[in-house]
This record gives C-alpha cells, structure tokens and sequence, in this order.
C-alpha cells in the first residue's frame, strides 16, 4: 500500500505527459475557442438602427424570420482590424447571396455613421449596441467578431478577428457548404 | 568573430557538462575522492564558459550587431543603451541562456560555498545539476541557437517589442529565472539523496539555504511580475488567473510547503520522503512554467515566441528529469525511515497542515491551468479557464490557511496544548472580530467574502504580532532586556514573522483592490470635470512630445478632492514608428489608500476633435500587495543571515585564507 503511494506522484507526471504529447502534436490553435453559441438560436437582444431604410429596430426575431443565410459582424469604428477587413465584408456581401447585419459595438451613432458613410455600407442592416450589452449576449470577445446564422436561426459558426486571408478563404468555404446544403 | 566564440564556449560548457555527469557521481560511488573533487573545478568552469557565452550574446546587443539574427529579431541601433542590454533576455533564446547561466551558477555556489556537505553528497548533487546542465545546454545548441548569423545583414533591427521596453525586464526575468532554477539546486540535492538512499536531518540544514535563496527570488520574481503587468503594461491588473502566472505561482506554492516540511526534517527528522518529494516538485513545476511558455501549449495573453518543435524537446527533457526522478523517489522513497513521532496536536501537525493546503492551492491550479488541454483531449471540446474558477477553488483554501496559519507557531514540537493557545489568542480573536465589523460596517454593500476575507487578514497580521511580543517578551521585561533579546534570538524566527505579516498584507491588499475597485470609461472635453471615485478629474491640455524612440501624446490632467487641488497626473499615448505598434503609459497617483490610474487614448473618430476617451480606475490598497511581497523577500533575508546558515560562508573564508597562506 505504501508503495503504491510513492508511485502516485509518478503516475500523475505520466498522464501531465501524456495529455502534453497530444496537445503538441497536430496543428491545434489553443486560442482558437468557438463560441459557445454553437449549434444555438440566436440571443435575445434589440437594438436601434442606423442607416438602415424602413426598419428603426433590430431584434433577434428580426434576424429568425430573414429567409436567408445572416451573417453577423460586430464592428466599431474605432476598431483599426475592423477598417482591414471592410473590403472582406463587401466581397462577401457581393459574391453571395446572404443577409449582412453589421452590430456597432461600444460607439457612437455619429462615429459610426462618418465611418460608414466614408467607407461604404456594406450591411443590409446596422444595429447600434453602444452599452455592449448585446456584444455580452453573443459572447464576442472583441471586435471584430462574425458569426454565420442558417436559415433557422441557429449559430452555426464563429470567428474571432478580422475575416482576412486564410481564415476569410476558411469562412467562404463554411459559408458556400451552408449554401449548398439548402438548395 | 565574437558570436562565435560564445557559441564555441558554450559547446566546451557542455563539454564539461557531460564530464561533470559522469565523474563525480562515479567518484562517490567508488570512494575516489579526486573524481568527487573535479566537481568544484568543472563546476566553475562551467559557470565561467556560459557567462563567457553570455557576456558575448550581450556585447552584440550592446554593438548593434545585426550579423547576429536574434539581435535583428529583437534589437535595434535607436534603442536606449539600457533596453539594448536587458533585451538580451527579452527573448526566447537569450532568456534560456540566461537560464543555463543561472543554473551553472548556482552549481557553482554550491561547489565553492559548501564546504561543509558531505563530499559523497556534494559529489552526486553537482554531477546531477550537470545532467540538467546538459539537457538545457543542448537544448539552446540544437534549437535555439543565439547566435545564428544572418546573411546579407540588415541595416537595422526590428527593434524590441516596446511593451517590453520598460526596466520591468531588466529585474522581472532575471528574478524570476534565479527563483525556477534556484530549485534547480535543491532538485538536485534531493535526487543526490535518493542515490544515497538516505536522507538524514542533516541533509535537510544544508539544502535550506538554497531553499531559501530560492524561495526568496520567486517570491520577488512573483511579485514583480504583478507588478510590471499593473504599473507599467497598462493592463488594469495585477493578476489576471493567466497560465503563464499560473505556472509561476505553483513552484511559488509548493516551494513554500517545502520550506516548511524542511524545518521539520531538519529539527524533528520526520517528514523526509515527503520533503524530497516536494524538492523534486517544485522543480518540475519550474520545468513545467519554462515548457508552457515556450511550447505554446495553452494560450496565454503574453504573447511569447511559440515553437512546437522547441516543444518536443523541452518535453523530452522533462519526461527524462521529472520522470526519471520521479521513479527514482518511488523505487527509494517507501524506504525512507521517519524518525519523530508526534501527537496530532504538534508543531509537526500544524506543518502538515499548512503543507496539505499549500500543496491543494498548487493542485487546484495546475487542475485549472491544465483543464483546457485535458478537456480538449478528451472531448474535443475548446475552452478557457477563467478567474471565476480560481476565485471559488483557490481561494477559499488560500483563506483556510491564512486563518490557520496564525496557530502553527504558538504550537510546541511533539505535543500542544490547543485550547491553551487558542485562549492565549482570545483578545486577538474578539479584536480581529471588532475588525471585521468595521470593514462591514464601511462597506455595508459586500461581498460577504471580501469582509470575510478582510477580517482573517487582520486576524492574521494580529496574530503574528502577538506571538512575536510574546516570543520577545516586549512587555514583561525592561526594553533592554528585550532588545538583547530580541538580537540573542535565531533570526530565521523574526523572519518568520515579517514574512508572515507580508502574507496578511498582500492578502488585504488583494482582496481590497479586487473587491472594492472602481472602474470607469469617460468621453472628456478639455476643461470637463467629472467626478470618480471621490476625486474631481478634468483634462487640461493634450501635447505631442518626442521620445528617443517614439513620439508621444501626453494629457495633462489635474486631480482634485473635495479639499481642493492634489496633482497633475500626465498619461501617455506612445507610438513606436519602428516596431509600428503603441503603448499606454498610464499615469497613477500612487497611496497607501489607493491608486488611482488614469490611461487616455484619441477619440473614436478622427474628425471629433478635442475629445479623449480616459478610463478611470481607483484601487484601494493595492500597494499593500507588494509592501506584503517586499516583507515576504525581507522575510526571506532574514532567515538567510541566521548565524547557522552563515557557518557555511565562514567555510569559505577558511578556504580562501589557507589558498592564500599555506600552512
């Protein structure tokens, strides 16, 4: 009995060791954490809109009853990433066929609306979260932070950063096999 | 030409470092004493050899010269003199030669200062650190060479990342690392223990210095390193549950436990399996903090270069000296005899105690630290862990301990009397409860915690001062009888009692700052008041200023209370052109009550002008953290001078006068 207590500490390191040999190898990203909205309807939230004809508010029912596939972007003008991938967010808006929300996050109205205006809208839809209550909602951990809604309503994937290169290529990939799926 | 002969003299350090692995250890188990003896030399030539390499890696950075690929990755000719220097370490490579030069060092210390350890054990001690030697001296030849050159050289460097130019790095790392590799020594100690299959009180006498010196550095390097995050990074914390800090407290925690049950291995000789078990590991915890922070294993918010390949090698390394002592302690371990017995109300019993919670914070932590990984392995399932964790598992222990730890030293050895002392402590009690009305009483709000919190910190920092008085005997006898009293006394005791008031000290300072901070973002107009925090803060004026190596925009903001005019605070917003990236440099009023930190930075939108967006942030106590840290180093000092700690300096004084005049 006694023996088998001085091997605990052993046996313990081993199975540290193991679980370090594993997480070596492969190409795993430890910071790459999906949102745990995963698989989940959108959070309840409602927002005023800005540069946006016919609709003065924006709520997660809105975004339920669209018939298409949504993507969401959380987006502040004072987010220099955000400026980086404005031209992806226009890409994307042009060569699919999808609904763009863009949520501002933690900023003015006047900030947003100079930013846009300067840069091209390229949101069917801009909600305006300046407490960054919904931003809490939704579990972003920063912006810029999109997510992929199907036609359900359901989150179906997320990303942290500005949608560029590599992980822009990965996000069409995700979006055009939603796409396909439904038609 | 020099990069070269560093990096020639670090091979002949390993060299040396291979010799040093065999012979000594060959030599105690044969009784040659010549062999036992070619330690001390290969031991200094070794620490001579790295620092050679070291002093080389620096005359680079020193010289600009960008042949030199780690000083073009990390350096460049606009650097202040000083950054150029501490930016030796500022990066993988050159922090893990700073590491080797440590690790040799202390095997040196331990060559020339231990006159008085048995040779055979001396012997096997320093043939083991050489093995460690090897390991990580191959480590930096194989991955991580420093001195790879660069061809065509650039004209410039990519400068230092500027959040790392601060004097933070000058102290912070070097702290830090003589803490994790200080183990390194008493690691090797133990193992040379194992060898021997015998552990005797006396072991225990030798290797509490080196626990000490240690334990003394980490604390420092800890506390430090909080500090740096929160006066200079600008992140708004000083503890931010992250694994890098994780893996620093854990060798921090079981490295305390140690110091503890060595006491009672040396006085009492109980405990011995248990203190070469924890020997070994806080050393492996050290190994562990070096292999998450350079693998890339768990994400982390310090942002370190990430090499899985330097991974694999790290992790051979730690299989073989973790592992490998590991086995040992459980083939030899079950053998080791206790000779003590004491009664479940003991000083020995109290150790226990404060050894089964410490090691339980350490277990805690290393459970959160690891969770992400485990559970990512297992169910492929990606998460993070987060303060909420740690402040419901770490904490309530920590607190357990801090209300018990006040008992331990009013226990005797072998049998206490419980109940007497406990009555000897009923004023400290209804006073610490009067305390912890007060706190109440002032924050009526909460948390029930925090004021729980509060009040076994007082109980504690009451506690310890009683025992001291008592232990002094201040009031009973004339001052200068207590005097000669107090200076007659083993001072590893009075240490005891300054580190143990830090320890109450940090734990209000904690608990203060985290639970009755003040937070606040504000849109600022010049001439704007705005009340926070029971001050009065308007902006005054912006001005755009150069730096040596950046160009800055200060705010100069003035700071009133409601008797008027305190200070101008001036926060900085800093751009480095060359590394293309920027700093905040907060301003902080800095006292006893609180702090109170401001950071500014430009509007929003650019074409808003004249309003700045400051955060306000006022943290009261927070200086008790490090005034609590600074008690737990001079603590450390104070054991460290006791009369039979310095007998082994006078060894040496011995040797150096009879080189000096042979008789």
């Amino acid at each position: 009995m006694k023996r088998v207590l001085f091997i605990f500490p052993l046996i313990v390191a081993l199975g540290i060791g193991l679980f370090s040999v594993w997480g070596l190898s492969g190409d795993r990203n430890p910071s790459d954490i999906p949102s745990a909205l995963i698989g989940k309807a959108i959070p309840n939230f409602k927002l005023e809109t800005i540069m946006t004809e016919g609709i003065s508010e924006l709520s997660n029912n809105d975004l339920a009853k669209l018939e298409k596939i949504t993507v969401v972007n959380f987006f502040a003008s004072w987010c220099l990433p955000c400026k980086l991938e404005h031209s992806s967010l226009k890409k994307l808006n042009s060569s699919y066929d999808i609904q763009l929300v863009g949520i501002s996050y933690k900023d003015k109205k006047s900030d947003t609306s100079n930013w846009l205006s300067e840069l091209g809208n390229p949101y069917h839809v801009v909600g305006l979260d300046i407490s960054g209550r919904t931003g809490i909602e939704w579990g972003i951990s920063g912006v810029p932070e999109t997510f992929l809604i199907n036609k359900k309503g359901e989150i179906i994937y997320n990303f942290a950063g500005p949608l560029l290169g590599k992980n822009l290529a990965h996000f069409e990939n995700i979006l055009r096999l939603e796409l396909n799926k439904k038609q | 030409m020099v990069p070269e002969l560093g990096q020639f003299s670090l091979v002949l350090a390993l060299l040396i470092a291979i010799l040093q692995s065999i012979v000594p250890i060959l030599g105690a188990s044969r009784g040659n004493s010549t062999w036992m003896n070619s330690a001390k030399t290969s031991s200094l030539l070794m620490l001579f050899l790295v620092s050679f390499s070291f002093i080389a890696l620096v005359y680079s950075y020193i010289v600009s010269d960008f042949t030199v690929l780690n000083v073009v990755n990390n350096s460049h000719s606009d650097k202040p003199m000083l950054y150029k220097v501490v930016g030796t370490w500022g990066n993988h490579e050159g922090s893990i030669l700073l590491w080797v030069l440590i690790l040799v060092t202390f095997g040196a210390a331990v060559a020339v200062f231990g006159g008085d350890i048995p040779s055979t054990l001396k012997a096997r001690t320093l043939s083991v650190q050489a093995w460690i030697s090897v390991g990580f001296i191959s480590f930096i030849l194989f991955t991580s060479n420093p001195f790879e050159r660069v061809f065509p050289p650039p004209l410039n460097g990519n400068e230092l990342n500027p959040l790392l130019q601060d004097i933070g790095l000058a102290i912070h790392p070097p702290l830090l690392y003589f803490g994790y590799v200080g183990f390194s020594i008493v690691f090797s100690f133990a193992v040379a223990a194992l060898i021997e299959g015998n552990v005797e009180p006396g072991w225990a006498r030798i290797v509490r210095p080196w626990i000490l010196v240690a334990w003394t550095s980490l604390s420092g390097g800890v506390a430090l390193g909080s500090w740096w995050a929160y006066y200079e990074l600008g992140w708004g914390g000083w503890w931010f549950w992250d694994p890098v800090e994780n893996v620093s407290l854990m060798p921090w925690l079981i490295g305390t436990a140690l110091l503890h049950s060595a006491i009672v291995t040396e006085k009492r000789g109980a405990f011995k399996a248990w203190t070469i078990l924890l020997s070994i590991l806080t050393f492996s915890l050290s190994l562990l903090g070096t292999f998450i922070v350079r693998s890339g294993l768990l994400t982390s918010v310090h942002s370190f270069a990430v090499d899985p390949e330097r991974g694999i090698y790290i992790l051979i390394l730690l299989a073989l000296s973790i592992g490998g002592s590991l086995v040992l302690f459980a083939f030899r371990g079950a053998s080791i005899e206790d000779d003590g017995l004491f009664s479940p109300i003991s000083r020995e019993s109290g150790l226990l105690l404060n050894n089964l919670l410490l090691v339980t914070c350490a277990g805690t932590v290393l459970f959160g630290t690891m969770y992400p990984l485990f559970l990512e392995a297992i169910s492929g399932e990606k998460i993070s862990v987060g303060p909420p964790f740690f402040n419901i598992t770490f904490v309530p222990i920590a607190l357990i301990l801090c209300s018990v730890m006040v008992i331990g030293p009013y226990l005797n050895w072998k049998k206490a009397d419980l109940l007497g002392v406990l009555s000897r402590l009923r004023f400290t009690m209804v006073l610490s409860l009067f305390g912890l009305l007060v706190i109440w009483y002032l924050k009526t709000s909460g948390p029930a915690l925090a004021i729980l919190s509060f009040g076994i910190a007082i109980w504690l920092l009451l506690g310890v001062i009683q025992e001291w008085i008592e232990r002094v005997k201040l009031f009973d006898l004339s001052p200068n009888t207590t005097l000669k009293l107090i200076k007659s006394m083993p001072r590893a005791s009075h240490g005891m009692t300054i580190s143990h008031m830090g320890i109450s000290l940090i734990v209000m300072g904690a608990v203060a700052s985290s639970a009755w901070r003040q937070e606040s973002v504000i849109f600022a107009e010049l001439g704007q008041k705005n009340n926070f925090a029971g001050f009065t803060i308007s902006l005054e004026r912006i001005e755009n200023i150069k730096g040596p190596n950046y160009i800055s925009k200060m705010a100069s903001i003035r700071v009133e209370n409601s008797k008027g005019f305190i200070e101008n605070l001036y926060p900085e917003r800093r751009v480095y052109p060359v590394a293309g990236s920027a700093t905040t440099e907060s301003a902080i009023r800095q006292t006893l009550q609180g702090d109170l930190y401001i950071s500014f930075s430009e509007a929003a939108d650019k074409s808003i002008k004249d309003k700045w967006t400051l955060r306000l942030i006022y943290e009261p106590l927070v200086n008790f953290i490090w005034l609590g840290a600074i008690l737990l180093m001079c603590g450390g000092f104070m054991s460290l001078s006791d009369r039979r700690f310095r007998r082994s300096f006078s060894s040496v004084k011995k040797m150096i006068h009879s080189i000096r005049e042979p008789s």
